[in-house]
């Protein structure tokens, strides 16, 4: 199977589903001629030309609300932001419309529309260029929120997205555009709402998405030096999240360590936490630890920015404490 | 000979766009009857002194044209073909409503009109609008978006980045503007720097005009210009609309009192849009006083078998509450 970063695989999701449905386009900041803020859309506007690889001015409300628009009459739009900092200036189209219409209309205007960007910290980029935006999008019925953590994952996620009739966030990260992994050349997609099992293991379960699925790797590497097994959970999509993989796994290892990118207070780990306390709570051991960013603005020197990141070093100190290790 | 047909075609016309006015006007009489007695809710903002507008620019639309609006949407609703069973059992929060009782007053909706809505965030429909302009563009079609908003709107971002993409990527999209003076209770002078609205068509290089929005055939025929430019053109067009609103912001508000006097109101209300086309074709003699009573007494029927429609019409059952939240992916 060929070996491609998560760059391309991304770019080969929207190649494939431009091709497969014409009422497909892109819209965004840098989208065309510049290929991409992180090259993400390299070569799609000499493929498809200016009408489905559509340069905006930095107007993000804006295009998001031509976005909405254009699907209430039917086209298929991916709305690209540079990064998910700068989708707040659009987050009225993304709640109150795209997330609403469907409801509020009783029935008659579904919204095939697509969301995607990096999300969360990359490196010093300090506070307005580093936020993990999962639970403000997975707070909101008649949305979709997803976070490939893989180049595999990520092909197959944005492609479902594409065809999901619903709106769908795709949470993508600067730190993993880079990272290689095998994916096949051919049409796949993995369905939204399920989580996979990256990792086998009966001592302690790491539940995590996205970005953080590969520090929950790490640390479960680590880990297996001293002979702890880790169940890692990747949710890949936080909304609808799969709570079936989180019980099994929990009520297999009956210990859980919820790791997650954003801040603690309402992230998205509380939820994951609520449900292993209703579904799970005869099977603890322990009480479940959350690993998560400090509850303090992303600092920009190098030293605290570590120490205001999650990372492989805190996640197996909670798995540890859980383990009473 | 021709010229006969064509006045006969003339006092056809105007007929329709007479009883399209006092339709509407009718209609939201009886929705403030309804509201006093609680069978409607929630915010409710009425239309009436504003009739000309919404019939005399939806009145050149054809079928395949779309509309979108804000949450003083009743009128438009009507005049672009909802019934108004559909949408008085909207307004009582019913299952037959257009929008199955989720939308209310706010949110009035209809596909098979092209009716998109119904929208409550000041300002927000607007970049919506222009993506649709943006797809009729896309699919190399003729139609034609028309984009109604208030003149609070225009102050708002999402006005100005819309006519800028709009002018930008040349859109057929009708920007109208319904400045009726007031946004709530802050008087136009008070929140817009530039007196006249249409102006501000000229900073996005998007054409512009200003008419009396009491005046049914004023605005038609600057409705005219501006959708033959977005059919033929693909260029977008910023239309003002000089209006009234005759009635307070919502139904919590009073018609004048705090930030507006008695005597403005009564002034405005002497170019009643509705009068001032009676008065004309009565003088011209394409309509009798029996015309109009016979037109009252039809509509007035229409207008309570709006209401008992509504009224029978049952409550979404509670399966509802969890029903349109997502739509199951067939593709
Ligand atoms: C973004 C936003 N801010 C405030 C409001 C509350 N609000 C509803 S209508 C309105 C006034 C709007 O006036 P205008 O655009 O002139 O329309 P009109 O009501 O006169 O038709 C305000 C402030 C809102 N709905 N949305
Ligand atoms: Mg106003």
């Amino acid at each position: 199977m060929p070996i491609i970063t998560y760059r391309d695989a991304l770019n080969q999701a929207l190649r494939e589903e431009m091709h497969r449905d014409d009422r497909v386009f892109l819209m965004g900041e840098e989208v065309g001629v510049y290929n991409g803020a992180y090259k993400v859309s390299k070569g799609l506007l000499e493929e498809f030309g200016e009408m489905r690889v559509v340069d905006t001015p930095i107007t993000e409300l804006g295009f998001t609300g031509v976005g909405v628009g254009s699907a209430m009459v039917g086209l298929r739009p991916v709305i690209e932001f540079m990064t998910w900092n700068f989708a707040l200036l659009a987050i009225d189209q993304i709640v109150n419309a795209a997330a609403k219409m469907l409801y509020m209309s009783g029935g008659q205007f579904p919204m095939p529309m697509v969301f995607r960007g990096p999300n969360g910290a990359a490196l010093q980029l300090s506070a307005q260029h580093s936020q993990a935006w999962e639970s403000w999008l997975a707070h909101i019925p008649g949305l979709k929120v997803v976070t490939p953590g893989t180049p595999y994952d990520a092909k197959g996620l944005l492609k479902s997205a594409i065809r999901d009739d619903n709106p769908v966030i795709v949470l993508e990260a600067e730190m993993l555009y880079n990272t290689k992994g095998e994916v096949p050349d051919e049409d796949y997609v993995i369905p939204l709402g399920k989580a996979e099992l990256k990792r086998e293991g009966d001592h302690c379960s790491i539940i995590t998405s996205g970005k953080m699925a590969l520090v929950a790797m790490q640390a479960a590497d680590q880990m297996a030096k001293e002979g702890i097994r880790i169940d890692v959970v990747d949710l890949r999509t936080i909304r609808p999240m799969d709570v079936d993989a989180i019980t099994a796994s929990v009520r297999k290892t009956n210990r859980a360590v919820v790791l997650e990118e954003g801040w603690e207070v309402c992230g998205i780990g509380a939820q994951v936490v609520d449900y292993i306390q209703r579904d799970c709570f005869d099977h603890l051991d322990a009480p479940v630890l959350r690993v998560h960013q400090a509850d303090v603005p992303m600092p920009y020197a190098k030293a605290i920015e570590k120490a205001a990141k999650p990372d492989v070093a805190k996640t197996i100190a909670a798995v540890n404490k859980v383990m009473y290790r | 000979m021709a010229s006969k047909k064509k006045s006969d075609a003339d006092a056809a016309l105007h007929k329709e766009l007479l009883h399209s006015m006092i339709l509407q006007r009718r209609f939201e009489e009886k929705v403030a009857e309804a509201y006093a007695l609680g069978k409607i809710g929630g915010f409710c903002h009425l239309y009436i002194g504003q009739e000309a507008v919404s019939t005399g620019i939806l009145s050149l639309l054809r079928d395949d044209d779309y509309v979108l609006t804000t949450y003083r949407d009743h009128g438009q609703a009507i005049v672009r073909g909802m019934s108004p069973r559909s949408v008085m059992a909207e307004l009582f929060g019913r299952i037959d409503g257009c929008s199955r009782g989720k939308g209310g007053s706010m949110h009035l909706f209809d596909r098979h009109v092209n009716f998109l809505g119904g929208h409550g965030i000041v300002g927000a429909h607007v970049p919506m609008a222009t993506g649709v302009g943006f797809a009729i563009k896309y699919r190399g079609g003729d139609q034609v978006c028309i984009c109604f908003m208030g003149e609070a709107a225009v102050n708002n971002g999402a006005f100005h980045e819309s006519l800028n993409m709009a002018g930008l990527w040349r859109l057929p999209v009708v920007y109208v503007i319904e400045n009726n003076r007031y946004g709530m209770g802050t008087a136009v002078d008070r929140a817009s720097s530039i007196k006249d609205m249409y102006k501000r068509g000229d900073t996005y290089s998007i054409a512009n005009a200003v008419v009396d929005g009491q005046d049914v055939f004023a605005v038609r025929d600057a409705a005219q210009e501006a959708i033959d430019r977005a059919r033929k053109d693909y260029a977008p067009t910023l239309l003002e609309v000089r209006t009234y609103r005759f009635m307070g912001h919502s139904m919590s508000d009073a018609a004048s009192g705090t930030y507006r006097t008695k005597d403005e109101l009564e002034e405005y209300r002497k170019r009643d849009p509705i009068t001032l086309l009676e008065r004309r074709m009565l003088a011209d003699k394409t309509l009798s006083k029996s015309d109009v009573a016979g037109m009252e007494a039809e509509i007035a029927a229409t207008v309570q078998d709006s209401w008992d429609f509504a009224e029978n019409s049952p409550e979404p059952p509670l399966e509802a509450l969890y029903e349109d939240v997502y739509v199951e992916t067939t593709t």
